[in-house]
């Protein structure tokens, strides 16, 4: 099956990655098998590319030119790092939960405030205690399970935090996950973590990565989100890949049971190289799920978004809706898949794409896709590309405002309606002030 | 002072405008009338520094200033406001958040202070009151959901805070209940002042029981075919505008 994989000649960064899970094996604590079975499966099948459906727009194979090494942060970095979250960028509402260059810190994390029903550990302690409940949930339901780069941090996973929610649990609190990385010279930096919530819990996540310094950083994460029955989970994710050359891929592995709420949003503004991928399944009645996203794209940037949601039970919700503003010569893609399978009878689906272009060398890849094994089901999608209105822009002009203005209030205004999507007020207020800022930088050119 | 000169105007190989020649002077109130399709659309659009539009010949002077070398920013920044005949809908911008980015705009351009937002809140409230635009309206995005009526009143409140030296209103009429219709014309006749001009644009003569004009022009076939005072609009609503059609066909 594998068998053009095998004929084909390994790129460096192939070959690289190959040969830095040999040599850094002792380094990886636990999960050996499961390791060495998703490295096996990365070098049958190599780096995605055109080739594969998947990643057709995003050729990682040929992006990545060579695969940065793993690195320990030093001192220069700690006290950098510890800078960085004592200064106003650091401060936040939430209960911050750090990993730095690939390992969790519990001495930069806010364990002390952590509230009574949240637990928290590292990944690595956990898969060398070999905890079967962790090791089952870690790989989810072998979604995602084909996709090399999903094996590549099953293989190479350095640490993580995990997270359980008790049952009925109500966690005022945000959890911040932060994800940060030294930066200065390239780097990469594996991370896979994993959070239980319990049945009727409510909290609400967010993720974030960030480099102590801008640099072509190269950050493989995946967040694996077990969702009891009845709970009550909000998620923004914050893919930030810094830096000239920077790749960021962040993989979403959620399943959900009955009667969920699941509202799951994701900003990327100013990235290099950025993927942000879904693998989520429907596995209980009634449940209410939702995706976001918003993408900020300028110069030769590239954002992908590529989801497959899966619904298994019958009378669930879900909703996609994905903007992008694409400026110069970016590129935005857009693939979104909803499975329904037979027996998800009443399922109720609807996504929605949409871009504005403001470069006229910018690329907007739509791909909506509907796998409908059900026959009592409404789904629908739909997906736009278009410039902004010139007849808008004229009746604000003809109020006196400059184009420039005139402009940035259209694309905020269409930005905010993402934005919209984000229920936790401050992050929602945070995220409206740097799309400001990334607007205000366009006018300055 | 507003002075149009032998304006040439087409979109595409159409040609529109003809030739028209117009003058408003200050604290004058010129009514336009004429059938529809005759290019009064496009004259309010022309002045007011629409793109798409040709203009091969003629000047527009607003005070002895061309505005065709000015862009549509800079034309309302000179003062020129035209209420559209059918106002735009911006999705996701507040009303409030439009109007105060309007007036700072034009504040800035003219080297003014930037209004501080308690001042600027009770001035866009007062307004409001009198052109009986309800509060909750303003926090709505603009335009969007607001009936044909409102949409109107919306144009006149911001003609009110923007305090032009020339307000085209286009069929600011059409749409209207007669009850509006009273409260928008009182709302453009508060504004009447010695060195503001205005250029009414209808189709039917009852706005001009409102808003009564000094002088009464007839556009056809893309030039100002009759003009003159306001028992001009009352012989048209006799008569209609047959007569020049007719000379059209
Ligand atoms: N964008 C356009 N493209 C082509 N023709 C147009 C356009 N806008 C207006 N016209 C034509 O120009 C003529 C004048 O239109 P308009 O100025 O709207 O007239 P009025 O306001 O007097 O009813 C009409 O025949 C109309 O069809
Ligand atoms: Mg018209």
């Amino acid at each position: 099956m594998n068998l053009p994989a095998t004929i084909r000649t390994r790129t460096e960064a192939e070959t690289a990655l190959i040969e830095a899970f040999d040599a850094t094996e002792h380094l990886l604590r636990g999960a050996c098998d499961l390791r060495a079975a998703a490295m096996a499966h990365f070098s049958a099948i190599g780096l995605p590319n055109r080739r594969v459906e998947s990643w057709h727009y995003t050729d990682l194979r040929a992006m990545l030119r060579e695969a940065a090494p793993i690195r320990a942060p030093d001192s220069f970095t700690l006290a950098r790092a510890h800078e960085l979250l004592q200064g106003p960028g650091g401060q936040t509402h939430a209960i911050r939960l750090l990993v730095l260059n690939g390992a969790y810190r519990p001495d930069l994390s806010d364990l002390a405030d952590l509230p009574a029903g949240v637990a928290v550990t590292s990944l690595s302690d956990e898969l060398v205690a070999g905890d079967p409940e962790v090791l089952t949930a870690l790989v989810g339901e072998g979604q995602g399970g084909d996709d090399a780069v999903v094996a590549l941090n099953a293989a190479l996973m350095q640490d993580g935090i995990v997270v359980r929610v008790a049952p009925g649990a109500e966690i005022e609190r945000p959890l911040a996950l932060v994800n940060m990385m030294s930066g200065g010279a390239p780097h990469a930096a594996f991370v896979r973590s994993l959070v239980i919530v319990g049945a009727g819990a409510r909290v609400r996540l967010t993720e974030t990565t960030t480099a102590c310094t801008p640099a072509a950083t190269q950050a493989n994460e995946a967040m694996v989100l077990k969702i009891g029955d009845r709970a009550n989970v909000d998620y923004v994710t914050r893919v930030f890949a810094q830096g000239e050359g920077a790749i960021a891929v962040h993989s979403l592995l959620a399943t959900v049971g009955a009667d969920a709420h699941f509202n799951a949003f994701c900003f990327m503004p100013e990235v290099g190289l950025a993927r942000r991928q879904i693998f989520a399944r429907l596995n209980g009645r009634r449940s209410n799920v939702r995706f976001g996203g918003l993408s900020l794209l300028r110069g030769r940037q590239h954002a992908d978004t590529t989801l497959v949601v899966e619904h298994v039970a019958p009378d669930c919700t879900s909703r996609e809706f994905f903007r992008h503003i694409l400026d110069h010569e970016s590129t935005g893609v857009f693939q979104g898949k909803v499975v329904v399978r037979p027996n998800a009878q009443k399922t109720d689906g609807a996504m929605k794409s949409q871009a504005i272009m403001l470069g006229d060398d910018a690329v907007m890849n739509n791909k909506p896709e509907l796998e409908i094994f059900a026959d009592d089901v409404v789904c629908g999608h739909g997906a736009t590309v278009g410039q902004l209105d010139d007849d808008q822009i004229f009746y604000l002009q003809a109020r006196g405002l400059p184009r420039e203005e005139a402009e940035s209030l259209l694309l905020e205004a269409f930005a905010n309606e993402a934005l919209d999507l984000i229920a936790d007020e401050k992050l929602r207020a945070r995220f409206i002030d740097d799309t400001k800022a990334w607007l205000a930088q366009r006018g300055a050119k | 002072m507003l002075e149009v000169k032998n304006l040439h105007v087409s979109i595409g190989d159409r040609k529109i405008l003809d030739g028209l020649n117009l003058t408003v002077k200050n604290g004058e109130v010129a009514a336009i009338m004429g059938p529809n399709g005759t290019g009064k659309s496009t004259l309010s659009y022309v002045i007011a520094g629409r793109p798409d539009y040709e203009v091969a010949e003629g000047e527009i002077l607003l005070d002895g200033v061309n505005l065709l070398d000015m862009d549509t920013t800079e034309r309302a920044n000179a003062g020129v406001f035209l209420a559209f005949q059918y106002p735009l809908e911006i999705p996701g911008v507040a009303t409030m958040t439009f109007l105060k980015a309007a007036l700072n705009a034009q504040a800035r351009a003219r080297g003014q202070k930037e209004l501080q937002t308690p001042d600027f809140m009770k001035k866009v409230r007062d307004a409001a009151q009198k052109l009986g635009v309800k509060q909750d309206m303003l926090k709505r995005p603009l335009n969007v959901g607001f009936s044909g009526g409102e949409k109107k009143r919306m144009e006149i409140l911001q003609m009110a805070l923007l305090q032009p030296k020339l307000g085209i209103l286009d069929e600011t009429d059409s749409g209207l209940d007669i009850d509006a219709l009273r409260v928008v014309a009182e709302g453009v006749n508060a504004l009447r002042s010695k060195d503001r001009s205005f250029l009414v644009i209808t189709h039917y003569q009852r706005l001009l029981d409102y808003i009564k004009p000094d002088t009464v022009h007839v556009m056809a076939r893309g030039k100002i075919a009759r003009s003159g005072g306001p028992e001009l609009a009352l012989e048209l609503e006799k008569s209609g505008y047959a007569e020049f059609i007719g000379e059209a066909a």
